[in-house]
């Protein structure tokens, strides 16, 4: 069983969408196992279901939507700083102005 | 039942739009102190802000000007643009509306054009409003559907219950229009399947495997920094969101802006430009792809977002449908329909999904939108390029419309 504000999309996923905000430290239960929430998470983020290695597909609503770039641990974050698009790499405000994030 | 708006060439509308058109941006001004001054809901500013010549930006508005929901036009000139304006013009007035063109270097200039143009409006407006009334079946109601400001739950609550409404209207023989083939990278494949031909599937894929070409010489995807905030991390996962926009109907075709589908069915606009990019990006904002549904004959638009998009349109009224259950509390005031409320459990994606249906029929029958009422009236047009769609994107078996 998951944690009510944990929603998998797809029997095959590999990541978890959050229905609401989670907040760091916080209890969570993914499928058998529960941990510790690593950091915030935001609603309609992602986290990890199980360990997923780097270069791993990472799969949501049953498909590829992109691929990690680094070892992901269950229940951490996953965004743009451990997985890429497979398409088109995604931009943020400053990919044109050049300033620091 | 839905009374439409009979036009001379037999298509119906459901709203009754004095449309007042700048033809070049040198002409923006003066056509907004019109529409300003007419100071009436149904009386929309348009335009073309170029002053070179562009083949599918006058198809586009001449599709616009004569669409259903349009009943007369008032077109505002400088004057030396490259834009025809005499051929606009005679398109509007072939299509039985009535039809007033104002050249400001012949009318006298800023003050003198404002003051005739108000004056046109008032007789654009007479005329249409003896526009005889027709009952409108749901066969002929063209309904479009588009994301922006996408989150993390637009492809869990409002896109998923869009694409069950779609299905129910296409069940009931309406047309509907999905559309943005760079919002579409990554579901080619599971696209193709639904298409009622094979020769139509490989149109599908070839269609957005143009997308993802014109993007990647472009630089950028379709994708904001908002949609990050939002939890989206990639192109191909927001395309799995926005993708549920159109159901699981059939798909019957594919168009370009300015087609009108030929009968009811599912269709998919292409929006991406053909051949070598020319003009820079095929969307620069949401509403460049409203205005381009509504070239295809859209009645009204159903419009999903998670982060929160205010937006209207000129023309063709906007039904706001939002994503997440915190934007749904912040931006009330604006949204039609709260389909956050499925992640909260108090709805199903099937019970959103029949309020946009109903709201659907409630605004095709005059019924306002938020939008609407909140006088958003966005409009924007600029230069692309396009080549006719080819013969298997429209199947024979999708019919004949009548």
């Amino acid at each position: 069983m998951n944690s009510p504000k944990l929603m998998l999309l797809h029997p095959g996923d590999n990541v978890l969408v959050c229905t609401a905000q989670i907040a760091a430290g916080e209890r969570l239960a993914i499928g058998g196992a529960e941990l510790d929430a690593a950091q915030d998470i935001g609603e309609g983020h992602k986290l990890a279901r199980g360990p997923i290695a780097s270069g791993e597909k990472i799969l949501k609503y049953g498909v590829p939507i992109g691929s990690a770039t680094r070892a992901i641990a269950p229940g951490e974050w996953v965004h743009m700083h451990n997985m890429k698009s497979d398409y088109i790499p995604t931009h943020d405000r400053q990919t044109v102005t050049g300033a620091e994030a | 039942m839905i009374e439409g708006y009979l036009r001379s060439d037999g298509r119906k509308g459901i709203r009754n739009v004095v449309a007042v058109a700048y033809l070049v941006e040198c002409a923006h001004h003066v056509a907004r102190r019109i529409v300003d001054k007419a100071d009436d809901p149904d009386v929309h500013l348009i335009g073309f802000p170029g002053c070179f010549p562009n083949a599918y930006a006058a198809k586009v508005m001449r599709a616009i000007a004569t669409h259903p929901n349009v009943g007369g036009m008032v077109l505002v000139s400088l004057g030396c643009e490259s834009f025809d304006r005499e051929a606009l013009s005679a398109a509007v007035a072939a299509s039985g509306r009535p039809v007033e063109l104002l050249v400001i270097q012949q009318e006298g200039g800023t003050a003198a054009t404002i003051e005739r143009g108000l004056a046109a409006v008032e007789r654009v407006r007479a005329a249409a409003a003896q526009t005889p009334r027709a009952p409108l079946p749901l066969e002929e109601l063209v309904v479009a559907t588009i994301c922006g400001g996408s989150d993390g739950t637009s492809g869990i609550t409002a896109n998923p219950a869009v694409g069950r409404a779609f299905d129910r209207l296409v069940t009931e023989g309406a047309t509907c229009i999905f559309e943005e083939t760079g919002e579409l990278i990554g579901c080619e494949t599971i696209m193709a399947e639904r298409a009622i031909t094979p020769e139509l599937g490989r149109e599908l894929e070839a269609c957005v495997a143009k997308a993802e070409r014109y993007y990647t010489i472009m630089g950028f995807g379709s994708f904001a920094p908002g949609n990050a905030e939002g939890g989206l991390t990639t192109l191909e996962e927001k395309s799995m969101g926005a993708y549920s926009k159109s159901g699981s109907s059939p798909i019957s075709g594919i168009v370009k802006p300015g087609d009108v589908p030929p009968a009811g069915g599912l269709y998919l606009l292409d929006v991406v430009p053909d051949g070598e990019p020319r003009f820079g990006f095929p969307n620069i904002s949401d509403n460049a792809e409203i205005v381009e549904l509504i070239a295809c004959g859209a009645h009204l638009t159903v419009f999903t977002t998670g982060r929160g998009s205010v937006v209207g349109s000129a023309i063709s009224p906007v039904i706001k449908v939002c994503a997440n259950p915190d934007t749904a509390r912040r931006l009330a005031a604006d949204m039609d329909i709260n389909a956050g409320r499925v992640l909260e459990g108090a709805a199903t994606l099937d019970e959103v999904g029949e309020e946009i249906y109903e709201a659907v029929l409630a605004t095709a029958a005059g019924r306002r939108t938020t939008s609407e009422e909140l006088g958003h009236r966005e409009f924007i047009l600029t230069y692309k390029a396009f080549d006719p769609i080819g013969p298997a994107c429209l199947p024979a078996s999708a019919g004949r419309r009548a």
